[in-house]
């Protein structure tokens, strides 16, 4: 119950502080929330990677990546565990070096990266307990010390929601506010580029959906956000591109709506058949793009969805026939996504043991 | 207008900021304030209850076993608070993500490992006037100034060769589990064959070879000279500080080697 106020208060703050900002950048005064997608063009390219390869001995973890993440976008990185996201980000922080290709990261090969550098990026990593010892205020005064013009720690505990756990331990806290406090620490720096390693896992529903006002709250503070998730519906909600990755290799990059082409796929239409029907009894216009499936349904795959169901509805009132089970369902991400990694899967680096 | 933070008030304020954060933090963790602080002063309560009015030569010199065990716990204790608390405290860190996170600032990396060592000598400077106050008070232990000024030197030197072995120790530890047993391993035996429990005149000619070539031994030795000579010169073994330098030298020397901020899993 703390969270849902918690994020509620932060979009409070990011919209009074914020509109001005946001106004200013999207060229116009701005009525929508700031959590809707933006449909500004994007900015200048924050994140370059051409051809990246990484090899760890004779392993190659990464196997030639293009990607581009451009100003103020969400980008969502997806794949299987062991596909090489860790890998990947690691290298994008400065924490691995590329064994081939090019990376560049606000315009820095971040593994020759000055710590002048180090002030434009927040990273929020994926296991990180909290400062031994110390309370949640004195983590982030610790450092903010680390950073020549950090943002006020007050003003930041409150955008995290952590305004009244100020005193307490940082250990003492929860799951779903220790990752808030990886947030505050991660934006104390005021940084241009964030971040964020499946920053829900093994949160609850509530708890995730305070995580994402604060994920979206950063889009409007202007960030670019580089997250890193398992989960289908956390890209679907934040992400304004999304890239997928398996054993290696990108395998689909495209919007939320379009990834995996998944704007051409068909709609699917499906019921059971009434008693003593098949497809061929069917109306022609639909009789020739359906079919009976192993379950015992019919399955139509439909362009037109309205017509199709007209067809269908009508036909089966003109003969007094119910439609059991009638199902019209247009293939969600997650569908999209397991149909992508189902099919690269057979590839040969999935077995190992490489974190992802 | 706030105040300007540590980071751009230059590279010693920041150093002092990292300091203060890290002492705190000691401060409040129960294993440390256990074995830095209570566990030597126990120690130095029952060795010397218990034998304290026996006699040992330090140096030559024909003194009370008190004014052996004074100079001797402390070294155990610069060893526990800087070799101990580091290695398990750096494993703990690294395997828990802290490191790699404190990595991803601006702060310069070399900074983040001063500041630690810098807080390690902070609380053996605290440590080291608690138990000379107790010496002196309880048992009659005193030293001349002069000798508390060569004994001040060799903790100082003591403290960063043992947070060097700490690091180089913690960089070849998987575990934070299996930190504590290692440092058991390592440092227990030391304690009866670096005089520290017994006089090293006590031991046969073996284990006192052995004793002698591991750095606690030197440690203990160069700091029970300050408790049986008044002057500076006398109080000082320049021996004892270059065998314990050369030992803080290897030991960074690995430890810049083999050191990582990233949690020993990651590397898989």
């Amino acid at each position: 119950m703390k969270r849902g106020a918690a994020a509620r208060s932060l979009l409070a703050m990011l919209t009074n502080s914020l509109d001005a900002a946001v106004a200013q950048r999207n060229g116009a005064p701005s009525e929508d929330t700031n959590l809707t997608r933006r449909d500004a063009p994007p900015g200048e390219p924050v994140i370059v990677i051409e051809a990246l390869r990484k090899r760890y001995g004779d392993r190659e973890a990464v196997r030639g990546i293009d990607l581009e993440v451009r100003g103020g976008e969400i980008f969502a990185f997806l794949g299987p565990n062991g596909a090489g996201k860790t890998t990947t980000v690691e290298i994008l922080e400065g924490f691995r070096r590329a064994s081939a290709g090019r990376v560049e990261v606000l315009g820095v090969d971040p593994w020759r990266a000055p710590s002048a550098w180090r002030e434009r990026i927040g990273i929020v990593l994926q296991e990180s307990e909290a400062e031994p010892g110390l309370t949640v205020r004195e983590c982030v005064e610790l450092y903010a010390g680390y950073y020549r013009a950090p943002r006020d720690v007050e003003q930041t505990l409150a955008l995290v929601a952590l305004g009244d756990q100020q005193q307490v331990r940082a250990s003492a806290l929860s799951g779903g506010q220790r990752r808030r406090l990886d947030v505050a620490l991660a934006l104390i720096g005021d940084p241009e580029l964030i971040f964020l390693d499946e920053p829900t896992t093994g949160f609850d529903p509530s708890a995730r959906r305070a995580a994402w006002e604060v994920i979206a709250g950063l889009r409007a503070l202007g960030k670019t956000v580089f997250l890193t998730t398992h989960y289908m519906e956390e890209a679907e909600r934040l992400a304004d591109r999304i890239a997928v990755i398996v054993a290696g290799e990108i395998v689909a990059q495209g919007t939320p709506q379009t990834l995996g082409d998944r704007q051409l796929t068909r709609t699917r239409i499906t019921f059971v058949p009434p008693r003593g029907t098949c497809v061929a009894d069917l109306p022609a216009v639909l009789a020739e793009h359906g079919e009976l499936d192993v379950g015992g349904q019919i399955v139509l795959s439909s362009a037109r969805v309205a017509d199709d169901l007209h067809a269908l509805t009508g036909w089966a009132l003109e003969r007094g026939l119910d439609l059991e089970d009638l199902e019209v369902r247009h293939p969600t991400l997650e569908d999209v996504y397991l149909s992508l990694t189902a099919e690269n899967q057979s590839l040969p680096m999935t077995n190992n043991n490489l974190r992802s | 207008m706030p105040a300007p933070s540590p980071a751009a008030r230059g590279a010693l304020v920041l150093l002092a900021h990292q300091v203060r954060y890290d002492v705190l933090a000691s401060l409040r963790n129960p294993r440390a304030r256990f074995f830095t602080f209570f566990f030597p002063i126990l120690l130095l309560v029952i060795f010397t209850g218990v034998f304290g009015n026996g006699m040992t030569r330090i140096d030559g010199v024909r003194v009370k076993l008190s004014h052996f065990y004074v100079p001797g716990i402390l070294a155990m204790s610069i060893v526990l608070a800087a070799y101990a608390g580091l290695v398990v405290s750096i494993a703990t860190l690294r395997e828990t993500g802290v490191l790699k996170r404190r990595r991803a600032t601006p702060a310069p990396p070399a900074l983040l490992i001063a500041g630690q060592a810098l807080a390690t000598v902070l609380i053996v400077v605290v440590m080291a006037t608690i138990l000379l106050t107790i010496g002196k008070l309880l048992y009659g232990v005193g030293m001349a100034p002069a000798a508390l000024a060569a004994l001040a030197c060799t903790s100082v030197v003591g403290a960063l060769t043992f947070a060097c072995l700490g690091y180089a120790v913690s960089g070849v530890i998987g575990s934070p589990d299996s930190a504590q047993p290692i440092v058991q391993a390592t440092t227990m035996p030391l304690w009866f064959i670096s005089g520290v429990f017994i006089p090293t005149a006590n031991l046969g000619g073996t284990l006192r070879t052995v004793g002698e070539f591991f750095p606690v031994q030197h440690l203990a030795a160069g700091l029970q000279l300050a408790a049986v000579h008044d002057t500076f010169a006398s109080a000082i073994s320049v021996s004892d500080l270059l065998m314990l330098a050369a030992w803080g030298i290897a030991a960074a020397a690995f430890a810049a080697w083999r050191f990582s901020w990233l949690p020993s899993t990651a590397t898989a």
